[in-house]
């Protein structure tokens, strides 16, 4: 399987990711730079933390603009598989991909710690390796990472069981504890912790491997394994 | 017109002026002036400290580059080299604390990639006034805070690891905080750039921010005393950009690959100026200059302000003729500017125009090499040493939970969980931890730095205090199984011109450079920091050593106690220390609330004797959890030990006939708290290398009990402890 890692000149987790899927999973990885208007052969994409264009204004506000992010948007309604990490998951919102906001934390301060998450379903391409229930242990190091959405689209996301993880102690304030959350086709996630960064037993956790483990069996199995909720 | 207002204005002595004088043959131009003040300030010419900064030792088998460059170089294997250095930013810090902090990050990270060599680790090492301090704890406060979030912002942001480093609180820094940052960076061993311009005819060209007017005398504000107008300094504090900066390090290194660069600097203290004199006189070449081509983001400007602005993100290269091209299309891929400014002569001078016309030239070596250099007096008599005053009661039992309490020695969590000390993912033992260690994915290999610095120990004691310093980087290094190999200093101290202050620099250095050349850790670069004072009150002296260490990648033994049933072991041995010794410790300053006497007692045979033991018992895998012994002295180690995920505490009986306060807090260094499942093995390496190492007892679930002989000194359990000690710092902040 080959992993593509957009890096914008802000990425600063891009080599991070490369190495995980490449070093610590065994598969292809190949970064794309940001003003490339085709993503090539890959079979997922990875949008990696950072500060994407410096993110002096709302972090992810200009890098939606940007080449790349129209190939991914193109990707995606294809049913091409994205992950968004940290200020890939906040570029994924800004972008429309995923519904909601992430706003400043509750804290008002930049926080890096381990963090404890609740896998809330298994049925998506980044989640099938764990089971429903499972506790990971994975890093956050952001400082503006609370989830917020209104009533109904926290409602609707309950609802059609897009909440892939929730924090057992909430790091930011996010709304209902949300950590992670899928598109409505369930080929597009983003979450604030750091997956990558937990990828060995050096790195301390090696839980997050579950999320690129997923990911990887959905491609090997080459098929569209999940269907999106309530058309099953 | 030079007269003699504007030379005092700037900092120049009438002496000094007429040397410049005599150099250029003729009297200075304004520009001039301005050029000349700022490389002979005190910051960028060293001009106190040189003389004594040659009694370091600098040279050692791995060392590739010593002091003289941007940073020093040491060789790790496997074809790569590391790069590292300690900077102040301490003036700038306390006109402007967040802005202050966040560029010193920012000129340090430069000082490590101008080299060619990628940072992968960044340390801090703080000094501010007590935050709890009933009149100036507020203040004290704003400046902590600030400093920690524009530490974070720019690290953060650039993508840097903040990886450890230490936080210290007294008085004497209500006025003068200290931020010095220490970063290291890693690069292939033929790709190591320096900072010299070569090859007559070649471009010298400008890449990075645009010029504006900040920061200028930014060098000569870090060289003078604070008084009550320093605060109308503010504009002369740099504002940073750490996306830019980020930018700066992706497309520098990827220039330097082109093979198009011939020498790079990074404008930092004295910006144009320093860079341009500096690559000239290391390359013996001249450098002219058209300042028209400098980018500038305000209108206007002087010839004056362009070449003394401290704008931040900016570096200065020169490219082989012909192939400048290569380079451009790099920064242009980066979105950043590059502009070809002027060119390599063969003259030796920095000559700079402006609008065609010559403004300035200065013989480069004569400016940048040939400051004054200053033999200060520094015969004061050493101060008596204070008489120590009537003990209290000893009172373990409370006193250890104050101990935990106190700012020096609580949980600084929530200073470094504003960094991110992960990123890279190369961290293998992050802050809290006994040093920090990053793994090398390139040679498989690990760095292991620490930073260790005691203002209190060097007041009572300049010259021990510092080997002290030294001591205690080097044993937290092998704590971790690390062998130190290289060091990096910043010396942070008040007036030079004051025989008093004069003697404690000149001591530090030589305690300093004893314990270096004892532990074989040459130090290959560093920073001095003169005129910490406002209104006249000094900081202590305050010498900061980081220590850079080497080993191989495994996962770390770390501080807490893991199992119950082990035995608790002192490798060390419970030491010596008489009331005099006790003067300096953390018992003396939140117990006894005074200081007096001298520094515990270093011996440096039995120190580094300490240190093989532990690295061998470490290579053993015999250890469960190692912590050295430092600021609380046992009974804080204990209680630190206890403070692991599995709360596992020990049960100790010391036999001793030292005072029970005596015994549970003095600091004497050369011990390392350890838990193991074969004593009987450790007592072995022990007696090898001659070192004592008591079994005090035995690690027990849930809590803590020390006893001397039969007497009980103090039962306690860990959760109690543990809120003490994680709650305190958050509780004086918010």
């Amino acid at each position: 399987m080959k992993f593509g890692v957009i890096v914008f000149p802000g990425s600063n987790c891009d080599h991070d990711a490369f190495y995980a899927v490449s070093a610590n999973l065994g598969q292809q990885a190949e970064f794309i730079w940001h003003d490339s208007r085709s993503l090539g052969d890959v079979d997922a994409v990875i949008l990696p933390g950072g500060f994407a264009y410096g993110d002096y204004l709302r972090c992810g506000a200009i890098a939606k603009f940007s080449p790349v992010m129209q190939a991914v948007r193109e990707f995606s309604a294809d049913g091409g598989l994205v992950l968004g990490v940290c200020n890939g998951f906040q570029i994924l919102v800004e972008a429309g991909l995923l519904p909601g906001a992430l706003i400043r934390n509750r804290s008002l301060k930049f926080v890096c710690r381990d963090v404890h998450l609740r896998t809330e379903t298994a049925n998506s391409a980044f989640t099938s390796a764990a089971f429903r229930g499972e506790i990971l242990r994975m890093p956050i190091a952001h400082g503006e990472g609370c989830y917020f959405a209104d009533e109904r689209t926290l409602d609707e996301l309950q609802a059609e069981d897009r909440i892939a993880f929730r924090y057992l102690d909430n790091p930011n304030g996010s709304l209902r504890d949300i950590a992670g959350i899928l598109s409505r086709e369930r080929n597009v996630m983003g979450m604030m912790p750091h997956p990558e960064r937990a990828t060995e037993p050096l790195m301390g956790s090696t839980d997050g491997l579950i999320v690129f483990e997923s990911m990887l069996r959905v491609v090997q199995a080459s098929r569209p394994a999940f269907a999106p909720a309530g058309r099953r | 017109m030079i007269t003699a207002d504007l030379i005092s204005q700037h900092q120049l002595t009438p002496a000094e002026y007429g040397k410049i004088v005599g150099i250029l043959g003729r009297e200075p131009s304004y520009t001039e002036l301005g050029i000349f003040s700022v490389m002979w300030s005190e910051h960028c010419s060293y001009k106190s400290s040189r003389l004594h900064l040659k009694k370091l030792p600098t040279r050692g088998k791995l060392v590739v580059q010593g002091p003289g460059e941007n940073a020093g170089i040491i060789d790790i294997g496997g074809g790569y080299v590391i790069a590292f250095k300690i900077e102040s930013h301490n003036h700038p810090s306390f006109i402007e604390p967040f802005q202050g902090a966040a560029t010193g990050v920012g000129g340090i990270l430069r000082d490590i990639f101008t080299m060619g060599a990628r940072p992968i680790a960044v340390l801090d090492s703080l000094r501010f006034g007590r935050p709890d301090d009933p009149n100036t704890g507020a203040r004290n406060r704003r400046v902590l805070a600030g400093v920690v979030s524009g530490i974070a912002h720019y690290g953060n942001c650039f993508g840097v690891p903040t990886v450890g480093g230490e936080c210290l609180f007294e008085p004497c820094y209500d006025g003068n905080p200290l931020v010095n940052v220490f970063a290291l960076g890693i690069c292939r061993k033929e790709d190591v750039f320096y900072a010299k311009a070569a090859g007559v005819g070649n471009p010298v060209i400008y890449v990075g921010a645009r010029t504006g007017r900040d920061g200028i005398h930014g060098a000569s504000m870090a060289s003078a005393e604070f008084t009550e107008e320093s605060k109308q300094k503010r504009p002369n504090v740099q504002v940073g950009d750490p996306f830019m900066e980020k930018l700066l390090l992706e497309a520098c290194l990827e220039a330097m690959q082109t093979g198009a660069i011939v020498g790079i600097q990074d404008m930092g203290a004295a910006g144009l100026t320093c860079s341009t004199c500096e690559m000239g006189s290391r390359g013996e070449v001249g450098i002219e200059i058209e300042l028209d081509r400098v980018p500038q983001r305000a209108t206007g400007m002087t010839p004056y302000e362009i070449m003394l602005s401290e704008s931040q993100e900016r570096m200065l290269l020169v490219a082989d003729k012909g192939r400048e091209e290569e380079v451009f299309s790099v920064f242009r891929k980066w979105g950043l500017e590059a502009v070809e400014i002027g060119v390599v002569t063969p003259d030796g001078k920095l000559r700079v125009k402006h609008h065609g016309e010559v403004v300035a030239e200065i013989p480069n070596r004569e400016l940048a090499d040939e400051a004054p250099l200053y033999d200060r007096p520094h015969n004061a008599a050493p101060a008596a040493i204070r008489p120590t005053p009537d003990l209290p009661k000893p009172d373990v039992q409370n006193a250890l939970l104050t101990l935990l309490a106190a700012p020096d020695i609580c949980s600084k969590r929530w200073i470094w969980q504003q960094y991110d000390y992960q990123v890279r993912t190369n961290t293998v033992a992050g802050p809290g931890a006994e040093a920090a260690i990053i793994r090398i994915k390139e040679t498989g290999t690990s760095v292991a730095m620490s930073l260790d610095g005691n203002g209190r120990y060097s007041y009572l004691s300049p010259r021990e205090g510092a080997m002290l310093a030294v001591a205690e980087a080097c044993r937290n290094l092998a704590t971790v199984g690390a062998r130190p190999v290289a060091a990096t200093n910043c010396l942070n101290f008040g007036n030079p011109e004051r025989p008093e202050i004069m003697a404690q620099l000149v001591e530090a250095i030589e305690g300093m450079a004893d314990a270096c050349r004892f532990f074989d850790t040459p130090i290959t670069g560093g920073n001095v920091s003169l005129y910490n004072e406002t209104l006249g009150e000094g900081i202590y002296p305050t010498p900061v050593l980081g220590i850079v260490g080497l080993l191989r990648t495994a996962p770390p033994v770390t501080i807490p106690f893991k199992n119950a049933g082990r035995a608790v072991m002192l490798l060390g041995g419970i030491g010596a220390c008489d009331d005099v010794r006790l003067g300096g410790t953390q018992y003396a300053k939140e117990i006894v609330k005074q200081l007096w006497g001298l520094p515990p007692l270093l011996d440096l045979e039995y120190e580094q004797r300490v240190q093989y033991a532990i690295r061998r018992i470490l290579a053993e895998g015999l250890a469960e959890s190692a912590h050295d012994l430092s600021d609380g002295g046992l009974a804080v180690a204990l209680a630190e030990s206890s403070f692991g995920p599995a709360e596992i505490g020990a049960q100790i009986e010391l036999d001793s006939n030292l005072r029970p306060e005596v015994l549970a807090f003095h600091e004497a260094p050369s011990r390392i708290l350890i838990s193991t499942a074969n004593a009987k093995r450790v007592s072995a390496i022990a007696d090898k290398y001659e070192v004592e190492a008591p079994v005090l007892g035995v690690t027990i679930e849930k809590g803590i009990e020390i006893r001397q002989r039969t007497i009980t000194l103090g039962s306690w359990e860990i959760a109690a402890l543990k809120s003490a000690y994680d709650g305190a710092l958050e509780s004086y902040v918010r």
